[in-house]
């Protein structure tokens, strides 16, 4: 049988190794750590990478609960001085702009979800069922061509179709007798389109998952079900669909464990000040608020805020990862 | 095995929904490269995205890459971070990804544990804006290098290529007396070309791609690298880069591209290199999403 595909994907941190080698105490750890000081030698530098650089930002998230001057030392980092508690906290949830970006925050993950997690799946069903290897291939490639484009790339692409100046969809609309229109400033439309980019840019890419657990399920699998008389839809509804559920849940189970991530880049890209009401989200707050408009222990407060609670999400798809029998993160 | 009719109406059926659903993937694209070749006088005649220019010119290509441009200039840049920071990338996670392989090391788990918690929990946008400010390194080729350094995910997932390697290797050629280096340098490292060049593919394209640490910590046009030129050009047009030389010639050109032609090539050209690798390399990152399955 197939390997669960919570094995697959998870980067394991246990490898089925006791805690610490040998329980022999201090002396035998010491022994243990000298033979393999060339080993210690070659990690000490890359560690001290993770301590600088993504460690030391996790201490600065103290300046949350400070009023933060960038004009003093590193020194005032630490002092008790400008210590306010959760002044900016308190400050960000009571705030007009708290629950508009919270849920446009959520709202827009939704909406991902919703078109963005099933069409690679059915992608991928249809690519499955596709008998000519070399139309295959093509397809397969060109679907992930959008993935390797860089986001500014994509959004770029993205505005030369809706721009109003000759835009390929404004062109189409206007041969077919309608009116040109600004969509990208239009706040009915915006979410629609930062859908329908995501989906483009990574609908191809998110299938291969869905391809590589339907290349272990097994051919008599099929020919029993043919035998049995089953036509191809019911041939892919009834064996190919449940031999990959749990590679579905399990992705399921992250994809809303991240649901706090709802496309920074793509809306900093992308958006202007008529569309802020439906995107602006928590990031690009932070990014507005704190550090353009320079109120960096606010920021900070905001940017802790949602750190927390994706941690928090990203725990409770794990526990449910396990509970249902799957391997999860960790 | 004979179709039935209904198998064959299938199977057209499907393709047909693929075909369509491939155009989807690939129109948007070529229709700029189609736009970046529309002359500022077809322009005025037929409009601008149409799928063919009848007469295709490079003027837009001609402007943005003149002599000395700061287009020019943005190439060199993404160039040189790519190479350093694929390097210097490779050089940090090989010998973590090695240490953290040896089931015999004291406090693995531990280790492990502290590099997987950043994978989980990040300090945010402003803790680490305020670090690489306190570091100096604001204006600094190095703040798109060194925050970059290590990719836990692409860590992990070279440790675990190594975990498969037997360590009876290693004990044969201690027992032939190579020293720890020996061994790492003349046994694992060939052994570990497959997921070495397959993860040094991954930094290459993510430095090429990545841009928005170099939109917040660099301010000096010149050291801004490729993805924010064209980040540029697109939001604000090509004036604003009008004090540095090589794009300030439009007015000189007999036939000026369309605004919207120079946007269209300044993506084709910020594209190019990774359209010209993809097909080869293409494989390199599928086999990816599963490697790090191997072993789990």
């Amino acid at each position: 049988m197939q390997q669960p595909l919570g094995e697959q994907i998870r980067v394991r941190v246990d490898q089925d190794a006791p805690l610490f080698t040998e329980k022999r105490g201090f002396r035998e750890a010491w022994r243990q750590i000298k033979r393999d000081r060339f080993l210690y030698a070659l990690a000490a530098l890359p560690l001290l990478y993770f301590v600088i650089f993504r460690y030391l930002p996790m201490v600065g998230l103290i300046i949350a609960f400070q009023d933060y001057d960038p004009f003093l030392g590193i020194g005032a980092i630490f002092s008790m001085d400008n210590f306010v508690g959760v002044k900016h906290f308190r400050n960000f949830f009571d705030s007009i702009f708290f629950w508009n970006i919270v849920r446009n925050t959520v709202v827009i993950s939704f909406y991902k979800l919703l078109f963005g997690f099933p069409l690679p799946i059915i992608l991928a069903l249809l690519i499955n069922e596709v008998r000519v290897t070399l139309f295959q291939r093509t397809v397969q490639t060109i679907s992930y061509l959008p993935h390797f484009f860089s986001m500014v790339v994509a959004a770029g692409i993205v505005r030369a179709m809706l721009t109003p100046q000759g835009g390929l969809l404004n062109q189409a609309i206007v041969a077919f007798g309608g009116e040109a229109q600004a969509f990208l400033t239009d706040p009915a439309l915006f979410r629609s389109i930062l859908v329908t980019m995501d989906v483009w840019q990574q609908a191809g890419w998110n299938s291969i998952i869905f391809l590589a657990a339907m290349a272990t399920i097994n051919p008599e699998m099929y020919e029993a079900a043919a035998m049995d008389g089953a036509n191809r839809f019911q041939r892919m509804w009834y064996v190919t669909l449940p031999s990959i559920s749990f590679a579905i849940v399990i992705i399921l189970i992250f994809r809303i464990g991240g649901m706090l991530d709802a496309g920074f880049e793509q809306i900093l890209l992308l958006y202007s000040p008529s569309v802020y009401s439906v995107s602006d989200i928590i990031d690009t707050y932070v990014y507005r608020a704190g550090l353009i408009g320079r109120q960096y222990s606010f920021g900070a407060a905001v940017g802790l805020f949602k750190s927390v609670l994706a941690l928090i999400l990203m725990y409770m798809a794990n526990k449910v990862a396990h509970y249902l029998g799957q391997e999860g993160l960790w | 095995m004979k179709l039935s009719r209904g198998e064959k109406l299938f199977d057209w059926i499907n393709i047909l929904v693929l075909t369509i659903v491939t155009l989807f993937f690939l129109v948007p694209f070529l229709s700029v490269v189609s736009t970046s070749l529309v002359s500022g006088r077809e322009y005025a005649l037929r409009g601008l995205f149409i799928l063919y220019p009848h007469r295709p010119v490079l003027n837009s290509y001609d402007m943005l890459l003149g002599q000395g441009s700061i287009v020019i200039n943005a190439y060199f840049v993404t160039t040189a971070r790519v190479i350093v920071g694929t390097s210097l990338g490779l050089i940090f996670t090989f010998p973590l990804a090695y240490v953290l392989s040896k089931r015999r090391l004291y406090a693995r788990v531990p280790i492990t544990m502290f590099i997987f918690f950043t994978m989980l929990f990040h300090g945010g946008l402003i803790p680490n804006f305020v670090l690489i400010e306190k570091l100096g390194l604001l204006d600094s080729f190095w703040s798109m290098i060194l925050p970059n350094l290590i990719n836990p995910w692409w860590l992990l997932i070279m440790r675990n290529f190594m975990l498969a390697i037997p360590e009876e290797l290693e004990e044969a050629a201690i027992m032939d007396g190579a020293s720890p280096l020996v061994v790492l340098v003349r046994v694992y490292l060939p052994l570990s070309m497959p997921v070495i060049a397959t993860i040094g593919l991954w930094y290459a394209v993510m430095h090429w791609n990545y841009w928005f640490d170099a939109a917040i910590y660099i301010n000096d046009p010149k050291k801004l690298p490729l993805q924010l030129i064209l980040r540029g050009i697109l939001e604000y047009g090509t004036g604003q880069y009008s004090d540095y030389s090589g794009l300030a010639e439009m007015t000189e050109l007999t036939d000026p591209p369309p605004a919207e032609s120079l946007k269209a090539a300044m993506i084709v050209i910020t594209t190019l290199p990774i359209l010209m690798i993809y097909p080869f390399i293409q494989r390199y990152f599928v086999k990816g999403i599963m490697l790090g399955s191997i072993k789990g």
